[in-house]
């Protein structure tokens, strides 16, 4: 009995071994990044106060804050700052494009992913919004447990050679956060997103690439093949093939911008060598964004 | 098989025949792809490569490896160049015959090579060798070869040629018994050879080598006055070719140099090939020798003499000609007997002397002035030869007539005498033979040598060895005294024909050569040289290097120029008394003609290349080639790149290294192509220049402008400039302009210390800058502009004098255009010169003061000239002067202005000469 506890005890920590340094960089990210609860900005159901307005037509006596309207002739109203908890739920890609880094000394696309996405689930958290992961991850929640939850479910590498956006889950009026490399096919994500649209979901796109995938840098006779190895393409030219893939990656940047504003997301292409405070401040303004809107 | 190639292993080339085999393997090796794990391939699908690449070997490659494994073959089967064939050795001893001489010496290197070679083999097969040098025979011994090889080195060949004499001796010398001989001989025809061949083959086989190349020999120099004649001669015809004759002598610092060279074409089938070389005396006179270039031999070289050089006589004469009694005048017989041979200078004696003459004769010259006297008394000391001839003259004055007289060899009787004229008795003298030990030994008197009058020594006790020619009574015609390292010599008799017909006599000329004073043009006959003997001085080897002659015995003068070289004769350099005469090794009358042999006697060349062992240089090219193909493989994998990036980021850094040094060079000087060019451009006309000034819109007036002034003056005056040019003073020379315009701005850089000494030496030299500070002086010159403040900053490191405001009757206002003001576009600005100087007082009656001072270097005004002078190309004024027509004439003014400026530049003060004054009054109405 104690054995089996023992045992699951000890995987359990195994588990929850990468889950600390992951968690901390995230909190120390999400550190930088704001600053504890904050409200919608507006009028509405909540807590705290907002602010004072004239009584108008149509508001009940019961509504006019007696304190503040003793003071002067006019009569005001009360208003509370509205309240209310979004639903955020992440994608974050982790097939195995997503495990690439062209330099040692930068992190793997995956890597910088889940970073991020953490890192914005635990902001969100503070922000008393409820996170959850898309496809088979959890269920929005609010709590640090959510953000332990998510954690371990982010640790878990997905099968396949590219991701695909898991619809599953989509919180209709909710927010969603899509994080990958949209290297793969094109189609799904776009009924995806489409689909999403529909439910009135808005949301962000974060493409993460290495700057290796940027910027071609081989020559000679090469013979790429993908992370998985599914895919394999033999050139004996490689530097000839650079500007027709540069071009074809500016077309799929493009495409995805356009989806984007077809959908009415926002689309950020982020680069493994860039700050990720930068990333995470713009992932944040963009999600508290759509929530003000 | 190739002619000249062997192998040592040949069976090995059989593996060539794999070769095809090896094509079909390499050949389907593709260059292996890199794998690259790649998220981006995704991107990739459905691209295709531009180049369609085929993934085989390309053939070139293919070509590179196969050529390497090739090379590798042929180089392991060991190919030999040039194999020796074997021959077999008869069994008898061996006897090497050498000529020796110097014919041999060109080719002596290959000579000994072979001599090597066969005594290697005579070695290995253990057969005893004996030398015979016919230049000296000596009697041969048999030896083992090693012996002779060790002595090898130490052979080194003669510089004359054998003779019969040394044949006969040779072919007295041979030791009895049979033997092979083998004859190096030098390739030149020679009568005895027949009969020393005839004596060798008595004994047994022979066998010749010979070099393929003809002998050259250099013959001796002609100077005819102008040219020396240089003539190459070849035995026997061969190929055209050029040969270049070299001539070597001490320069001034007594270090042996190259003087001259000049190429000979040898025509193709020609034996001789001429030239003549010029040179200035002073050089002709310093050559030593003259060697063929690239040929050591001494028959390639001759020794320069006496021959070659020209004297250098002054002749003073103490009277003045008479008019039209040429052939009186105490110099027509030197001259005549003299201008031949020798450079003659006349002149006054101090500036003759400076020349450095190798003989000063005066002709009947009785006081010197003292300055005169020591100068040529020094000279003297430091040997010289003073030549002086009597006459009335020197028979009226005094000198030598009391004391001995340095510069006279014996003391004079008053007077002198005349024998044989109508007022005197006894017939006029001839001459006694001369003594045996004088310089005039060997000459003999010609009866029709009468002397009716001469001067008369002063029996004193030093006369007796004084005297080196007599009359028939005794009395002196010739005294000769030491003095220092010199000589001086007394004719006692006129160097005309006055007192004696010695000077129209051919023994007057010979008496003169004796003395030196006449150089040696030809050589003197055999008769000339009896009972002299002649030292040598240096003598030339076989290789026809120079060597101290040493102890070598001296040679009688008649065997000096005929007899055949050998060891008792030497070609060198040999000496009598003054004279210097060179025994050449070959001249005109040497037979040269390639020798010929009976058919029955096998002739080998010289040039018989030695072995040359192949296989390693195949190998290292078989490594080479795989290296290529290294490099190649990458390059077709397409992985050379980096490398190429790497070459191409060294190429540029190296270019980007070396581009900055000229224009660093540029700095300091300019490169030397473009000082020429601008030198050339500054110096074919007259060019006016500005200075370049910070403000290209100010360097763009200036030059506009000095372009105006250009073309006035050419239309106006007989001055025509060329373009203007801009000078960087930084850079450019300023010597070549008389003229410099120099408009200050304020934002002007200040020059640098280098740059204020050019100006300054500028301005020393006589140059002229015009400072322009173009504001209409409306400051005076005070600090208020920034223009003249600016000028100031400017001009106070330059070398300026005191200047004053151009006064009335300065040179400036009437060099071309009578002015008295200088408007530019400005009018009415003070111009400042070069003040006059505080003694200069105007004469009443004159216009103006007479300054005949220099040109003054600066002009300074705020006048704005260049602008009022702006031309463009088409000659229309380029900016606004005034007002309608009183601005055109302040134009014109500006343009006089400028126009008299250039000339004052040009022509100096010479319209400040009184001399102008008559016509200036009348021009000026007054």
């Amino acid at each position: 009995m104690t054995g089996q506890a023992a045992s699951l005890r000890a995987r359990a920590e195994l588990l929850a071994a990468p889950l600390p340094p992951l968690l901390a960089r995230a909190d120390q990210l999400a550190g930088i990044v704001t600053m504890g609860e904050h409200g919608r900005r507006r009028a509405g159901m909540g807590a705290d106060f907002w602010q004072y307005r004239p009584l108008q037509q149509g508001d009940s006596a019961r509504d006019v804050d007696w304190r503040r309207s003793a003071r002067g002739d006019t009569r005001f109203v009360r208003q509370h700052e509205w309240q209310v908890a979004q639903t955020v739920m992440m994608w974050v890609d982790r097939a195995a494009s997503m495990r690439f880094a062209s330099a040692d000394a930068l992190p793997s696309k995956d890597v910088r992913a889940r970073l991020l996405a953490l890192a914005t689930a635990i902001l969100l958290d503070r922000g008393g919004e409820r996170v959850g992961l898309l496809g088979d991850g959890p269920a929005p929640r609010r709590g640090r447990a959510q953000v332990t939850r998510i954690a371990q479910a982010l640790e878990h590498d997905e099968p396949g050679d590219y991701g695909l956006p898991a619809a599953a889950g989509m919180v209709a009026h909710g927010q969603a956060v899509m994080l990958s490399d949209f290297m793969g096919d094109f189609a799904p994500l776009q009924e995806a997103l489409t689909a999403a649209a529909d439910k009135g979901v808005r949301g962000v796109l974060v493409q993460v690439l290495d700057p290796a995938e940027e910027a071609f840098p081989f020559r000679g006779r090469t013979r790429f093949q993908s992370i998985g190895g599914s895919l394999s393409h033999e050139t004996l030219k490689a530097d000839a093939l650079r500007p027709r893939y540069l071009e074809r990656l500016r077309e799929r940047k493009a495409a995805l911008d356009g989806l984007a504003r077809l959908t009415g997301w926002q689309y950020l292409c982020h680069h493994t060598d860039d700050s990720a405070v930068s990333a995470l401040s713009w992932l944040w303004r963009a999600v508290d964004g759509g929530g003000t809107r | 098989m190739i002619p000249g190639l062997a192998f040592t292993t040949p069976w090995l080339l059989a593996v060539l025949a794999a070769l095809p085999l090896l094509w079909l393997i390499l050949r389907a090796v593709p260059p292996a792809p890199v794998r690259r794990r790649f998220p981006g391939v995704a991107l990739l699908m459905g691209l295709r490569d531009s180049e369609s690449v085929s993934d085989r070997t390309p053939w070139w490659l293919l070509l590179l490896r196969m050529l390497a494994v090739a090379a590798m073959i042929i180089g392991l089967a060991g190919p030999v160049l040039n194999p020796e064939p074997k021959r077999p050795a008869p069994d008898m001893p061996l006897l090497v015959v050498l000529d020796g001489g110097w014919p041999g010496a060109a080719d002596w290197p290959a000579w000994r090579a072979v001599l090597d070679r066969v005594l290697a083999e005579a070695g290995r097969d253990a057969r005893p060798v004996a030398a015979l040098r016919l230049t000296t025979p000596e009697r041969p011994e048999f030896r083992a070869a090693m012996g002779w090889r060790a002595r090898l080195d130490g052979l080194a060949p003669q510089p004359w040629q054998p003779t019969s004499t040394m044949a006969d001796a040779a072919i007295a010398a041979l030791p009895e018994g049979p033997f092979e001989t083998l004859w190096m001989s030098d390739g030149l025809a020679r009568e005895e050879r027949a009969r020393l061949l005839a004596a060798l083959e008595r004994h047994g086989p022979v066998r010749v080598y010979e070099s393929d190349r003809p002998v050259m020999a250099l013959l001796p120099p002609a100077f005819d006055g102008q040219a020396v004649d240089l003539v190459v001669r070849r035995a026997g015809a061969g190929p055209a070719r050029e040969v270049t004759v070299v001539a070597h002598g001490l320069d001034p610092a007594g270090v042996e140099r190259v003087l001259a060279r000049r190429t000979l074409e040898l025509e193709a089938g020609g034996t001789e090939a001429r030239g003549a070389l010029t040179l200035p005396p002073e050089l002709r006179a310093r050559i030593t020798r003259f060697r063929i270039d690239g040929v050591r031999s001494a028959g390639a070289v001759v020794l320069g003499d006496d021959t070659l050089r020209r004297r250098e006589i002054a002749l003073i004469a103490g009277a003045d000609n008479r008019e039209g009694l040429e052939l009186l005048s105490p110099l027509h017989y030197l001259r005549q007997a003299l201008a031949p041979t020798a450079e003659l200078l006349e002149g006054a004696l101090t500036d003759l002397l400076p020349a450095n003459p190798d003989v000063v004769i005066l002709a009947d010259v009785g006081k010197l002035a003292p300055a005169e006297r020591a100068a040529l008394e020094e000279w003297t000391r430091g040997g010289g030869l003073l030549l002086r001839f009597a006459g009335p003259r020197l028979a009226a004055s005094d000198l030598g007539r009391h004391n001995e007289d340095t510069l006279m060899p014996v003391r004079l009787r008053a007077g002198g005498r005349s024998v044989g004229g109508a007022m005197s008795w006894g017939a006029p003298k001839s001459l006694a033979p001369f003594p045996e030990d004088g310089p005039f030994a060997g000459l003999t008197p010609s009866d029709d040598v009468t002397v009716s009058a001469q001067v008369l020594a002063q029996p004193d006790p030093t006369l007796a060895e004084r005297v080196i020619a007599r009359l028939e009574d005794g009395t002196p015609l010739v005294t000769r005294k030491r003095l220092g390292a010199g000589q001086v010599v007394l004719m006692h008799v006129t160097a005309n024909a006055e007192w004696s017909s010695l000077p129209l006599s051919g023994l007057f000329v010979r008496m003169l050569e004796r003395l030196s004073a006449a150089s040696l043009t030809d050589r003197p006959e055999a008769g000339a040289m009896a009972g002299q003997t002649w030292q040598p001085q240096r003598v030339l080897d076989g290789m026809g290097r120079l060597e101290d002659a040493g102890t070598l015995p001296g040679v009688p003068g008649e065997a000096l120029l005929d007899a055949p070289l050998g060891p008792e004769l030497r070609p060198g350099i040999y000496r009598s008394g003054e004279r210097m005469i060179a025994r050449h090794v070959a001249d005109a009358q040497t037979p040269l003609a390639p020798a010929v042999w009976p058919a029955r006697i096998p002739v080998a060349g010289m040039q018989a290349r030695p072995e040359v062992p192949l296989g390693g240089y195949l190998l290292a090219l078989a490594v080479a080639l795989m290296l290529v193909d290294v490099l190649a493989s990458l390059a077709v994998s397409g992985r050379l790149v980096p490398l190429r990036a790497v070459a191409g980021t060294l190429v540029l850094g190296l270019a980007l290294a070396a581009v900055p040094v000229p224009r660093l060079a540029q700095g300091q000087g300019q490169a030397p192509d473009d000082a020429d060019a601008f030198a050339l451009a500054a110096t074919g006309e007259v060019v006016l220049a500005h200075v370049v000034t910070g403000n290209a819109r100010v360097n763009d007036i200036a030059q506009a402008g000095l372009r105006g002034l250009s073309r006035t003056l050419s239309l106006r005056t007989s001055v025509e400039p060329a373009a203007p040019m801009a000078v960087d003073l930084e850079r450019d020379e300023l010597a070549f302009f008389p003229f410099l315009y120099w408009p200050i701005t304020p934002e002007q850089p200040m020059p640098s210390d280098a740059a204020y000494a050019k100006l300054n030496r500028y301005l020393r030299a006589g140059g002229m800058i015009l400072f322009d500070t173009r504001d209409a002086d409306i400051a005076g010159y005070g600090s208020a502009s920034p223009n003249g403040r600016k000028l100031q900053q400017i001009a106070a490191p330059l070398d300026i004098p005191p200047l004053e405001p151009v006064p009335d009757d300065h040179v400036l206002t009437r060099t071309f255009y009578l002015l008295q003001d200088f408007p530019g576009r400005y009018a009415g600005g003070d111009v400042w010169v070069e003040a006059a100087p505080p003694d200069a007082e105007k004469i009443e009656g004159m216009p103006f003061r007479n300054l005949n001072d220099g040109v003054t270097p600066v002009v300074i005004g705020g006048n704005d000239w260049a602008a009022a002078w702006a031309m463009d190309a088409r000659g229309n004024a380029l900016y606004p002067v005034g007002r309608g027509g009183t601005g055109e004439r302040q134009r014109e003014i500006a343009f006089r202005f400028g126009v008299n400026l250039i000339m004052h530049v040009l022509t100096g003060n010479y319209k400040s000469d009184q001399v102008h004054v008559p016509a200036l009054l009348e021009r000026l109405g007054q």
